[in-house]
């Protein structure tokens, strides 16, 4: 039986409200926390060697769906599978097969690339001759020079750091990658260079690959589909070209910014400032 | 009893090892920092011993300044080693929150127990050779006396102390999971706490009696009492033997507590999102 690269089906996360959260654990010592919907009745499947993205302003839920795929959050309703796997029951075997890269880099800055490198390796259990050959072959492929490699990651650009994250992340070899915002604040240069190993990584490997993105270009050119989400809710899923025609007839010619502002009724390009 | 298959067992090695070898490239990078605390605590081991060597003239009575010196100075090594071990445990969350990599750690497919025994290697090895240097230094000022001394059984008492710290670090290391902005400093009073009840320096018999009964629980009461039997006192390995007993049990008791209690936290951290927060 062919599983869904991921499902999810009526996925709710909600977190407790700033300041009223109690000091400890322990329902019983009374004080309720206040409840606030980050992900809200999220249903969705992504087959095996789709390019997802999810469209949306900061604090729309984006980033909270991709921990709950991560294993990192539990969700409060519904069930997520990867590949048949239930990331609550089976995150273990979940784990095995995700990779996840952030906006922000998640390294050991004092630690060079090829350091933190090996640690991700070792931790998805590879043996260390291996493991430094892959190393040195995904850095070379990255343009990444062996002598920079050796640096600590601190003083290294934000989009030299980046790369050493998607290299880490194909490191791994997941067969559902993560990507939340992983181009956001490179420069045109780096972005163009995630953007073709995002592509690479889908056509020699066969990843299949959930974006979370506020750029609208990047999401029409890499994305099979795109999910727009607002107030932790999808409000539309479909290709960029059926989303942009969806407009019609009045509004011929429509972009992803069209169809967001049209459905969501907010700006965008605000939000991508404050990021 | 399961039987883990080999490639299992070596997945496990190696990630347990990922954890080793990362902490031993920060101290290496992080040098700067560790030559400081190298030089502080060689510095803290002296002036807690030049006490003792001192006593005599502080005091104007005749004292055995030998079995002073030794009396302080295994505590003062002995503390400073379960420090260690207690604090690299304690701190594991804590660490990974400081560098913003806990997300990535607690996303790879690595056991809790992996990742624990991993940090606890590293905290016996890195304990080892800080506390060997330490002493080294140490000795090059004092002539000590430690003939007939049983040295091989202040090891082994040492050995089951760790074993009992290893598990009061695991349960301390909850803390910053629980509790990102303020956990760190909660393990630091447990370490005080630690410092103050356990004999470290003096006698528990001096305490108040409430004190007493909160030394009981402590494994550095035992840890110290048993080292300094059997270097003081030249006791013999029955002599010792109540003591390594008394921390491998603690020992046995608090590692799978542990263990289950991070367990408990994490599932409430990944519940409430407190992993992402950073402290």
């Amino acid at each position: 039986m062919s599983f869904p690269a991921l499902e999810a089906q009526g996925v709710c996360k909600y977190f407790s409200a700033d300041g009223s959260r109690p000091l400890l654990p322990l329902p019983w010592l009374g004080r309720q926390a206040k409840k606030v919907a980050a992900v809200e009745d999220i249903s969705f499947r992504l087959p095996r060697g789709e390019i997802l993205g999810i469209l949306g302003p900061n604090g729309s839920g984006k980033s909270t769906l991709v921990r709950l795929v991560a294993t990192l959050l539990l969700p409060d309703k519904g069930w997520i599978r990867v590949f048949g796997h239930d990331v609550v029951r089976e995150a273990a075997a979940v784990k095995k097969m995700i990779n996840r890269v952030s906006a922000e880099a998640a390294f050991f800055k004092r630690l060079s690339a090829v350091e933190n490198l090996m640690y991700a390796a070792r931790l998805y259990g590879m043996e260390g001759r291996t493991a430094r050959r892959r190393i040195g072959e995904i850095l070379e492929r990255l343009g990444i020079a062996a002598e920079k490699a050796r640096e600590p990651l601190e003083e290294l650009s934000r989009g030299m750091q980046q790369k050493v994250a998607i290299a880490r992340a194909f490191l791994t070899s997941p067969v559902l990658l993560l990507l939340d915002e992983p181009t956001t604040g490179l420069d045109p240069r780096s972005k163009r260079e995630v953007q073709d190993f995002i592509r690479e990584l889908r056509a020699v490997h066969d990843t299949t690959v959930l974006l979370t993105t506020h750029d609208m270009a990047e999401a029409d050119s890499l994305c099979d589909r795109v999910a727009i989400m607002c107030d932790g809710r999808f409000v539309a899923l479909d290709t960029p070209a059926r989303l942009k025609a969806s407009l019609e007839p009045t509004h011929v010619g429509a972009s992803l910014e069209d169809v967001f502002l049209a459905l969501t009724g907010k700006e965008l390009q605000a939000e991508e400032e404050a990021a | 009893m399961i039987a883990l298959p080999a490639k299992a067992v070596r997945m496990h090695a190696r990630a347990a090892y990922a954890f080793v070898e990362r902490n031993f490239n920060l101290v290496r990078r992080y040098w700067g920092w560790e030559l400081v605390w190298l030089v502080y605590s060689i510095a803290n081991a002296l002036a807690i011993t030049y006490i003792g060597a001192g006593m005599q003239h502080i005091s104007g009575a005749v004292v055995d300044t030998n079995y002073l010196v030794l009396y302080l100075l295994v505590g003062s090594l002995v503390w400073g080693y379960l420090d260690i071990v207690f604090h690299s445990i304690s701190e594991t969350i804590a660490w990974e929150r400081w560098e913003g990599t806990i997300e990535y750690t607690f996303m790879a497919p690595v056991s809790r127990l992996t990742h624990l025994v991993g940090q606890t290697l590293f905290s016996l090895v890195y304990g080892l050779l800080f506390t060997s240097v330490v002493f080294g230094v140490v000795a090059l000022f004092f002539r000590l006396d430690i003939q007939g001394a049983n040295l091989l059984g202040a090891l082994a008492v040492g050995a089951a102390g760790s074993l009992s710290f290893i598990g009061f670090g695991i349960v301390a290391a909850v803390l910053p999971l629980l509790f990102p902005e303020k956990g760190s400093q909660m393990t630091h009073v447990v370490e005080a706490v630690l410092l103050l009840v356990s004999g470290v320096y003096y006698p528990v018999s001096v305490l108040p009696s409430w004190m007493q009964r909160v030394a009981a629980i402590s494994p550095a009461t035992y840890a110290l009492e048993g080292i300094r039997l059997a270097i003081l006192a030249q006791s013999t390995w029955g002599a010792l033997f109540p003591y390594m007993l008394r921390l491998v049990v603690m020992g046995f008791v608090t590692i799978p507590l542990g263990v289950w209690v991070f367990g408990l936290a994490e599932r409430y951290a990944k519940r409430t999102g407190r992993l992402k927060r950073s402290g």
